[in-house]
């Protein structure tokens, strides 16, 4: 592998110029100063600090690293797409951490199994970037779809009752809610997906062709990542959905509106 | 009397779960074919909390409700709501034309089997005083009134057995709550049988529409007929 290695210097140049979102902040009275400084430290810091670990559990490959290290990032996942959104419920977070949990993993095992096809599977080199690529998109997904169905059924609790006041059921009644929250939650993807390549050249892509990588090569792995992403963010959605809206509709077809609080 | 009762509460309570304030003391109440009864009370006394109690839109935290002295199962709850109606105070109307919503209520599982007629909905138009080219209005463009007017319509089409009007004129001009009115008053025509519970806030309309007066305060029902 061929390529220009960044030094500290090389590091500080690129992150003064974080310098004109400051000045633009001062200029147009945004009140962001504070903001872009916490968001830029954290970037440095939180990529620094997974730079170091992710080269710690490359020398140490074993399952029993690499899973537990798996699960943290799931669960991390899961609760920040939890913490979005105006109106919440009790359940929320254990619904976006099992919905996140459930299509990311299926999704991965599905690319690390059947189509990269590794051995051993939990080989950090594929494992923990493949998956991590689809746990962002997936918590997009996901905390899109439960913040738009709890808006829709808060919005449209007068013609949810009235569907169930003239005899339809719960499922009747939630339909429009959910079928907007699961588009909500789609759209993000659906966007990506059409321009890649046009306007945006992924990171993952990018990366490889920076370390040398033919370019053929690279937008294989991508088409493979993206398809990846796009089936586990949809399945996340669908899945947190579903579980809002089990938590805020009873079988006794009643729209449980009081369960919904103002965070 | 030997008549099976409509519906039958007992010892009915509710409670607001988050602040721990009793909104329904314990309420025995019984609706005979016939019964015309209307509620009446102070804002936050519990009078919807009651009749969306009665509705089965909220579960009551005790007790029991009857229908045909029987207990409701999950399975008939929307076949109950079929036949005792509900009609909130906002109306909630869909996209789309008057007669988009009028057929609204047969795209649902419940009631499926049966069909949109064209007849019954042109009667109903007439007692309130609408023309039949109503129904080709845009729903986005109705005033509060139509908009009433649309959504008990809907709910009449359906000839429920009772209705439960949760002040349905209490944001009406004095023409469209005659319209209401008139709507109800040719329903009860229709059957003999057939009964309803009216909250209202306007004491002269309760006098007016009903003939069994009950009072609701503090959670409290009261006036209600010794059997």
């Amino acid at each position: 592998m061929n390529y220009q290695n960044l030094t500290a210097l090389d590091m500080g140049i690129a992150a003064s110029l974080i310098l004109i979102n400051g000045a633009l902040s001062l200029l147009l009275r945004l009140g962001l100063g504070r903001q872009l400084l916490w968001a830029a430290v954290r970037t440095v810091v939180q990529l620094l600090a997974i730079g170091y670990l992710l080269g710690w559990v490359f020398e140490f490959a074993y399952w029993y690293v690499v899973l537990p290290l798996m699960c943290a990032m799931t669960l991390i996942a899961g609760l920040s797409a939890a913490g979005r959104g105006r109106r919440t419920y009790r359940g929320q977070r254990a619904d976006s951490i099992l919905s996140v949990w459930g299509s990311s993993w299926l999704v991965t095992a599905v690319g690390l199994f059947a189509v990269i096809r590794i051995h051993p599977w939990y080989e950090p080199q594929y494992a923990i970037p493949i998956l991590g690529m689809i746990l962002g998109n997936t918590l997009t997904g996901v905390s899109l779809g439960i913040e738009r169905m709890t808006q829709e059924l808060t919005s449209g609790r007068n013609t949810i009752e009235m569907i169930l006041a003239l005899g339809g059921s719960r499922w009747e009644a939630a339909q429009e809610a959910i079928r907007q929250a699961v588009r909500a939650g789609m759209i993000p993807t659906l966007n990506q997906m059409t321009v890649v390549g046009i306007v945006s050249l992924p990171g993952m892509m990018t990366g490889q062709v920076l370390a040398g990588e033919s370019p053929e090569d690279a937008v294989r792995y991508q088409i493979v990542i993206m398809f990846l992403i796009a089936a586990s963010s949809a399945l996340g959605t669908v899945g947190a959905v579903l579980l809002t809206y089990r938590r805020l509709f009873s079988s006794s077809h009643r729209f449980l509106r009081d369960r919904l609080v103002e965070r | 009397m030997t008549d099976t009762p409509l519906i039958e509460a007992r010892a009915l309570t509710r409670m607001d779960e988050r602040r721990q304030v009793p909104l329904l003391q314990p309420t025995d109440f019984t609706l005979q074919p016939g019964d015309r009864v209307s509620i009446t009370g102070a804002s936050g006394s519990g009078k919807s909390v009651f009749l969306r109690a009665l509705a089965l839109l909220d579960a009551p935290t005790s007790g029991q409700i009857l229908w045909n002295n029987q207990p409701i199962g999950n399975a008939q709850i929307p076949h109950y709501r079929c036949h005792i109606s509900y009609l909130s105070q906002r109306p909630a109307l869909l996209e789309g034309s008057v007669e988009d919503n009028l057929r609204f209520p047969f795209s649902l599982k419940t009631s499926r089997k049966r069909r949109f007629d064209l007849v019954t909905v042109t009667t109903l138009l007439g007692h309130a005083g609408k023309a039949p080219d109503f129904l080709a209005k845009r729903a986005a463009d109705l005033s509060g009134g139509e908009s009433q007017v649309v959504s008990l319509i809907r709910t009449l089409q359906l000839n429920p057995e009772v209705l439960l009007l949760d002040e349905p004129t209490a944001a009406l001009d004095p023409t469209s709550s005659r319209e209401v009115e008139a709507l109800i008053d040719a329903w009860f025509a229709g059957d003999p049988s057939r009964a309803c519970i009216w909250v209202s806030h306007d004491l002269d309309q309760a006098r007016r529409m009903s003939d069994i007066h009950l009072q609701m305060s503090a959670g409290v029902l009261s006036g209600v007929p010794q059997p």
